[in-house]
This record gives C-alpha cells, structure tokens and sequence, in this order.
C-alpha cells in the first residue's frame, strides 16, 4: 500500500536453543525488545512479547502446552498461532521464531 | 359461550392462498401417509420431531385440528388473559409454517371416528382420510362439574359463564371482562387462581370456590395451601374452600352462584376451572382401550399397533400428564419411533418439576410433595407471615420431591438435583435456604444484572447472563468465556447458580466438572488407579498414557505434578516446566514479577539470631518490604529471581512453604509457657506439628493452629487442622474450618488425650483428604461435601479399613521430604532456573516503601 508496509523486520540472535529448557521459558532482549522464548517438549519453539498484555506478568514464567501459553500471574491464556485469548481478552504479540546452528534466532519488528 | 368479539384466526394467513400439498396429486406420491389428530401442542409438537428427523421424506403429513388456529401456547392463555401477552406472540405454529414444511393442516375439523381396519379418519365434516400411521394427540378439556341451572334451554352454556381453556374461552372472558364487575371462579387450582388474578387485573372483584380443603391441592400440602391462601386473600381476592357450587343464579345470564352450604355469591361472571379431563372420545368410538385416558405402552402405541397417542389424552403406567415437558419427551420417543431413528426408544415416564407464578406467588413443585415411606427424609420450614413454605423429600441420599413456595431462589439447584440425583449437601437445609457465612446472601434471581460476581476479574451477573444467553450453558464454558470463579475460586458456587439460573435449570452437564485435571478426562479414583497401575512417575508420561491424542495440557499440569508427587513420594520424576513457577523457584510470584522469601518459622517462634540473620539478608539484598505475615512469619518481599540462591544461602532457614498448595504453617498461641491462662503447651505441639507435616504437598493449600485454650487467639477454630487444648491433657481437634475468602468455623473431629494423638490423627486427615479431594478443594468444602459423620467413620472407627494404608502414605510423603531451598540453591535444576523473566529493560513498578 505504502512504502512504509514494507518490512523493517530484523532478525537477531538471542541465545542458544539449550538456554531454553524442554517444556519451559526464558525471556531474553531482541534487539530492544524484550521477548519470551518457548521450546515445547514437541521440540517447537516459540517467541511473545515478555510481557502479559494484562497486567504486566513476566511470560516467560508461564506454563504451556501444544496450543497455550497461560500467564503465571492470573492465568490468560493465549493462543501459539496468532496470539490471540480464549479468555477474550486483549492478545499477545507473536514473533517469528527458529534455530540457526543451535542458535535462538527471533525476528522482530 | 360469550359473545364472540373475535373470529379471526390465531396463526391464520392475512389472505386466503392456494396451497397444493404433494398428497393433493393421486398415486404419484410414494411416502406412508401420517395423519395426525390434534393440533395442540402435543400433536404438533410431534410434527416437528418428525420432521427435525428428516421425516418429511419419508411422510405424508396432515394434521386435523379442532380449533380453527394455528398451533398456539395454550400455558400462556392465563398472560393473555392478563393481558401481559398479545395473542399473537403465543402463536407457535402458523399456518404459514405448516404449509412452508409441506404438511397439511386441516384446521377446525373435528375427527370424529376412526376405522382401524381401512385404516381411515372420518371428519365431522364428512370427508375421510387414509393412513398408514395415525397419533392422536386430542388432549384435554375443561371438567364443567355438575351444577343445576347452568345450561340454557338450547343446552348452551349460560351466557356469562366460561371455560378456560382455548384461545376462544380467553378472548371471550377479555370482551366480558370489560362490562362485568363481580367474578367467581371455579377451582382453586393453578388454572382457578391464574384466572382469579387476571380478571381482578381487569377491575373485578373476584371470589373463588374451591372443592378440596386447601388450594393446589394438586401440589401443595395442606400447610402449603394455607400460606397460599393467605397469600392470595392478602391480593384482596375472596376464598371458600372444601365446598362446591351447586346451584347457578339465572335465568338468562349469570347473577350468582349458590354453594353447597347454602351461601350466595352475587356474580355476572363465572370462570370454570375445575381441572381437566382427557378427551378420548375418538378412541372410545373407534374400540381402542381407554381407562381415564387412551390407554399407551413404553412405544406409545395403543392398542392398534398403527395407532398412537401423545400428550394429555394418553394414559402412560397408570399415569396423565398435564404439564409441558413430558409431553416433549413423548413426541421425541415417538418421532425416533415413527422415523425410525431409534427404533427401540421408549418413554419410561416423567419426572415432573414445574415452576410458575400463581396470583402473582412463586411456586415450583416437583415429585412427590410428602414423605411416603418411614425411612423417606421430609424438610418443611414454613413462615406463614412472609408467605414462604418450602419442604423437600428425600430417599435413599436422593431428591425425590420438593414443593417452593413464595421463595424459588433454589429451584435451580433442586431440579437438578431432581432430574439427574446430583449429590445433596449433607446439611439437608441447604437444599432450602443459603446458610450464609457472615455476609447476607443474595438469591441469584433477585441480584441486579450490573453486581459484580467475580470480583478477582470484574465479572458482572449480567456478563454471565449474556454469555449463557449467546449459547454457552456449561459451567466451564462460561468460566472460560468470562474468567467469572477463576481468581480465588470463592465465586464459583454463586457462578453456578447464576449460570443454571439463566439457562433456566437447562444446564449442560459438564462432563469435565469430575475430572481432577481439565485435560485427562478421568475422575481422581480413576486417575490415580491409572498412575498406579501403568507405573506413570511423570506428568509427561501421564500425558502420553492418559490424554485424548497423547496432549498435554498446561491447566492441568500443576495439577498433576501435585498427584504424582503424592503418589509416589521420592520416586516422583520431577520435570519443572510441569510445575507452576512458585513451585520451580520455591517462592510466591508477585505482581511485578518478582518473589516474596517467607523462612520457616515454626509454630511462629523465633529466635534474636535469627531475626539478625533475617535483618541482615532484607539489607544484603535492598528488600523493599519486610512484613509480618498472618501466619506468623516474616516475609521478604520485592526480591528478584535472580538473588532467590544466594538469599538462601545466606540465610541458611528451611523454606516456609508460603508457596504451595502443600502444608503451610502452623500458628500457635504461647500456651502454657507464658499465659496464665494455656491450658497446655500449644507452642511445643504447633513446633511438632509443623516438623513432622512441612511441606506435605495436597489438592489445596493447608492452614493449621494449635491454641492452649478456647479463647482462640491463633484462630484454631478456623484452619484447615485446628487444635484446642481443653485442659486435663486432651486436645480437640477441628477440620474443615476456614477464614479467607470463606469463613467457616471448622468441625470437631474428636477430642483425644494426648499430643501423639493429635499428630496422628491430623496425619490421617491429611491423607485422606489427599487421597480423596479434588484439585484445588479445600478442606472447607471437602469436609462438607464428605460429611463429618464420613470422616469420623474412617477416621475414627476406621469404617473402611483403610486407616493403616493413610499412615503409610503420609509416612511415605514425609519421608520423602527435602528442603527444597538446600536443594536447589546450589545446582539448578534446569540451565536459567533462576534466570529473570522480568523485568529485561523496565524497572518495577511496585512503590519501595
């Protein structure tokens, strides 16, 4: 539409994939932004902005499954695949995620 | 009858259409010819199942009506006589739906016969029609009870004098209601009194004559009729009882009626509302069996096996129904039957509940209204004064009647309980009324839309409503859609009702409200004999073993964890990313996302140097809060992931567990030490107690108290185990009590002789309520829902046989103590285990004081 749709996305390295233990999370900075990092016990990962959107809990500390990430401080819950809530509420930021030789790589923009 | 003001057909086309129906054309159409007589809400009702079976394919469908309308609700003739409803917002079936679903209705036709043997209906009006399967759905009338004088010479009714029971009768006592002054109704039954209190609505003055000895005798006892009566009299409407009219005051019209007594009532209307007979007219002319009512099987089926009857005209066991919802089960078995869609369904009876407002009193019965056996538990609490007299009868741990009246607020719950045995308090009055702990309670109907319900989420009654409203009527699904009960959890019960109150009792049975965890579909019993048995000592292979589809769930993790680390003690496969982050770190998560460091203080007694060391740590570590907590400890708030191993280390104290829905602390009094009044050393028991039950992992969290005498000032009362010492070396233990969210005092266990006793009987209890609670259920609610005389059973008379298999297992868990800040602290657990998730580039935004 406009020049400025067009893509600022950068894509930084944040860690190594063994920073993330299997089924947990840990937040890390990407390029100025703080992000959570997940690998699920399926070997997928997965990366949101750090902080929940509702109160500001730390993500990283939250459970997870196969579909969910669930808040530590008062349990939203939002959806892996586009970050929205089954709980109706505000979503989260979802941001690229992959392994490139062992390392994080999380694409922000 | 009176004057017909209005003849125009309920449910009617504006304009006369032409409709061909594909029965119209001879020979060409192939499908079995379905006839149905009756076109009330019975017989169409059976139409539509029919049809919602896709068995407009298979049938030929017409329907014979009586009444020239469409099919209308016949329960709402009393709001239209009370003006409340317009007559054509009643209107179920218009004619306009039979034709645009392909059935033909023949309305105002009376049949008049049937030949079983050409299977051919003959009409009144001289024509026939053939079928292949006939439903005769020709339900009731009005029962005109014997009275000289009450005909005219041309066997008419006396102009003046009215049934209630068609849209006819309604719309004739409407236009007479408006020139008339003086009204005597007829019965004092629920149509009598419907009636009684629209026409009164209308400007008359109204008197009702009722044969039996109280009102609704139907429903009500005599108890509850007399409130009734009080109830009705107080709307200023008149009431003679146990005596009948005998005589009606004419000649041309209506002047009065006479009673068997000899009284006269002046009157220029009378409302016939005696009750209802079947009509079975039909049945009776053609040879089928009739009793009271047209005689069916489980199939509904009369004597004729192509002929079947539905609704108020049939006879099911011995049994006629007059209301609404057995009538809809009947169509349903039919239509499986007729379609073919079950064909062995059968209809086993109703179970009947109705609610509804008579002269303007609520009233809900359903079942049996008296205890009909010796052993049956009856439960009456009456006050005549407010009009209210409620009772239930209950048999064998199971509702089996119940009668509201005045106050319905838990007719939601009694349905329920009613329809599907749904467990019942063991405090039977809690079927009545709310026992309300403190605060006054307000019934779910009556709160206003915009109250807030959940206030963890700012949950209002109306955000509920409107999400049962927009299709969600299962408990969970409305937690899930709203957040409503999922903070603290206090709400949920009132959640519940508010949900089963607005789907009006029509609540999904949620099948997932017996699971332990939401995402293994098996009940704790079930789940823990498939931990056991398939030898799963981690959440993930419980996942993979027990989950639909191998998936894990993050609800259910913490859960899970709690189970199996219960179950199998040390041989427990730890995986952290299965624990909540309290129980990863081995502290309490706070809102800015740092942790709160609460030392384990025993029994609340400490030491100069360990308040020195406690000193000493909170300025290592700039600790922006140092606070006594309500479990008398002390607790560091404000403290970063990060500093958690070096705190402990510094600080060299076990945890204090402040964390867990594990065993958190033991408060105690200074017993006998010190106060001139201990009774014995509370201090020292409390320090045991503690000692032997720190960190005990459980469904829920567990508060306990230890006090030296019943002056309370550690609040034993009201713990999950609570100790008082009553002097002479006896201790009595208490369960079940909280103060948080809920208070409740807690239930005396047994008073025991010694401190070794306490300890062993507090460890019982907490296996029990281990093995046998749900996940997150507290003991406050445990203990009720078992029942004090259960756990006493178990526990003290070991009823089941199961008190030395609860020693070994909370010896078991207790042996498999480990601190878990000696643990962790050094080596992590898993690389980052106390790496910060928060805040990265912000500052906390918690004020330091």
């Amino acid at each position: 539409m406009s020049l400025t749709a067009t893509s600022t996305t950068a894509a930084h390295v944040v860690g190594r994939v063994e920073d993330v233990p299997l089924g947990e999370g840990r937040a890390f900075v990407a390029g100025g932004t703080p992000v959570a990092v997940f690998r699920l016990r399926d070997g997928s990962l997965h990366a949101t902005q750090a902080a929940c959107p509702h109160a500001g809990g730390p993500l990283a500390d939250g459970q997870t499954d196969v579909n969910v990430l669930v808040c530590p401080l008062h349990l939203y819950t939002y959806r892996w695949t586009d970050g929205s809530s089954p709980s109706g509420v505000t979503g989260v930021r979802v941001y690229p995620v992959h392994e490139r030789d062992g390392a994080l790589v999380v694409e922000v923009c | 009858m009176g004057p017909q003001t209005d003849d125009r057909v309920l449910g009617g086309r504006p304009f006369s259409t032409l409709h061909f129906g594909l029965d119209d054309v001879d020979g060409v159409d192939p499908r079995q010819r379905l006839v149905v007589v009756g076109n009330g809400m019975a017989g169409a009702r059976v139409v539509e199942e029919v049809l919602e079976r896709g068995g407009g394919e298979q049938f030929a469908i017409t329907v014979f009506g009586e009444e020239p309308h469409g099919n209308y609700n016949r329960i709402m003739l009393s709001h239209v006589l009370a003006g409340e409803e317009h007559e054509d917002d009643i209107v179920l079936n218009s004619h306009d739906w039979y034709a645009d679903n392909g059935v033909t209705l023949r309305a105002g036709v009376r049949i008049d016969r049937i030949d079983t043997h050409a299977k051919l209906v003959h009409a009144a009006d001289g024509t026939t029609a053939p079928y292949d399967q006939l439903v005769i759905a020709t339900g009731s009338r009005s029962f005109i009870p014997p009275m000289s004088g009450l005909h005219t010479h041309d066997e008419q009714l006396l102009p003046g004098v009215f049934g209630f029971r068609t849209i006819d009768d309604t719309r004739a006592m409407l236009a007479a209601a408006a020139t008339h002054r003086r009204a005597v109704v007829v019965g004092g039954g629920l149509l009598g009194l419907e009636a009684a209190r629209a026409l009164q609505g209308h400007g008359l003055h109204v008197e009702v004559v009722h044969a039996g000895t109280h009102l609704m005798n139907q429903q009500l006892d005599a108890d509850g009729g007399a409130i009734l009566r009080r109830s009705v009299e107080s709307l200023g409407i008149a009431v003679y009882l146990a005596t009948r009219t005998t005589e009606v005051v004419g000649p041309d019209r209506v002047r009065g009626v006479v009673l068997a007594d000899g009284r006269t009532i002046d009157a220029d209307l009378l409302v016939i509302a005696a009750g209802i007979r079947p009509v079975t007219e039909v049945a009776l002319m053609s040879g089928l069996e009739v009793e009271r009512g047209i005689v069916v099987d489980d199939q509904l089926r009369t004597d004729d096996p192509d002929v079947y009857a539905v609704g108020e005209c049939a006879q099911h066991r011995g049994e006629l129904y007059g209301l609404v919802a057995p009538v809809w089960e009947q169509a349903r078995v039919l239509a499986d039957l007729l379609t073919g869609t079950d064909p062995t369904a059968e209809y086993h009876g109703s179970r009947t509940a109705t609610k509804l407002k008579v002269a303007g009193v609520d009233v809900a019965t359903m079942g049996v209204n008296r205890p009909e056996r010796d052993t049956d538990e009856f439960l009456v609490i009456s006050e005549p004064r407010r009009g209210v007299h409620l009772s239930v009868v209950i048999r064998d741990d199971q509702l089996i009647g119940a009668t509201l009246l005045g106050d319905t607020r838990k007719v939601a719950f009694l349905t329920q309980a009613f329809d599907r045995g749904t467990p019942l308090p063991e405090e039977r009055i809690r079927l009545l009324v709310d026992l309300s702990d403190g605060a006054e309670e307000v019934g779910v109907a009556e709160l206003p839309g915009e109250s807030q319900v959940c206030n963890c989420n700012g949950v209002s009654k109306q955000a509920i409503c409107d999400t049962v409203a927009g299709g969600c009527s299962s408990l969970s699904g409305v937690m899930d859609a709203t957040r409503a009960g999922k903070g603290c959890g206090s709400c949920k019960s009132l959640v519940k009702q508010i949900v089963e109150w607005a789907a009006d009792g029509d609540v999904l049975e949620d099948p997932t409200a017996s699971w332990y965890v939401p995402g293994i579909p098996l009940a704790k019993p079930a789940l823990t004999e498939a931990i056991r048995t398939q030898r799963l000592r981690s959440v993930s292979a419980v996942f993979a073993e027990l989950a639909p589809g191998g998936q894990e769930d993050a609800k259910s993790k913490m859960g899970l964890t709690s189970l199996l680390r219960m179950i199998w003690g040390s041989e427990f496969e730890q995986e952290n990313d299965a624990k909540f982050i309290n129980d990863r770190v081995h502290a309490n998560i706070q809102r800015d996302g740092t942790f709160s460091v609460v030392p384990q203080m025993k029994g609340g007694v400490t030491t100069p140097a360990q308040l020195r060391k406690i000193a000493d740590v909170a300025d290592k570590y700039e600790v922006p809060m140092v606070k006594v907590t309500g479990g008398q400890r002390i607790d560091l708030l404000g403290v970063r992931k990060e500093d958690l191993p070096a705190m402990w280390d510094d600080l060299g104290m076990p945890s204090g567990y402040a964390y867990g829905k594990s065993m958190r602390t033991v408060k105690t009094c200074v017993g006998s030490d010190f106060c001139r009044f201990g009774l014995d050393d509370s201090t020292q028991l409390g320090i045991d107690l503690e000692t032997r039950f720190q960190g005990i992992e459980s469904p829920a969290k567990i508060k306990m108290a230890v006090v030296g005498c019943p002056r309370n000032c550690a609040e034993a009362y009201v713990k999950d185990v609570g100790v008082v010492a009553v002097g002479s070396g006896k201790w009595e233990v208490y369960v079940g009590g909280a103060a948080g969210a809920t208070v409740r005092k807690g239930d005396l266990l047994a008073t025991v002789g010694s401190a070794a006793e306490v300890i062993e009987l507090t460890g019982r209890f907490l296996q029990y309520y281990r093995e046998n609670a749900n996940w997150l259920e507290r003991t406050y609610d445990f203990v009720p829902r078992v029942g004090l005389e259960k756990v006493k059973q178990v526990l003290l008379e070991d009823s089941e046989g199961i008190v030395l298999h609860l020693d070994e297992g909370i010896q078991r868990s207790i042996d498999a103590y480990t601190d878990p800040w000696g643990q962790d602290g050094r080596t992590p657990a898993t690389p980052g285990q106390f790496s910060t998730a928060l805040p990265l580039v912000e500052l906390p935004k918690v004020p330091v004081r």
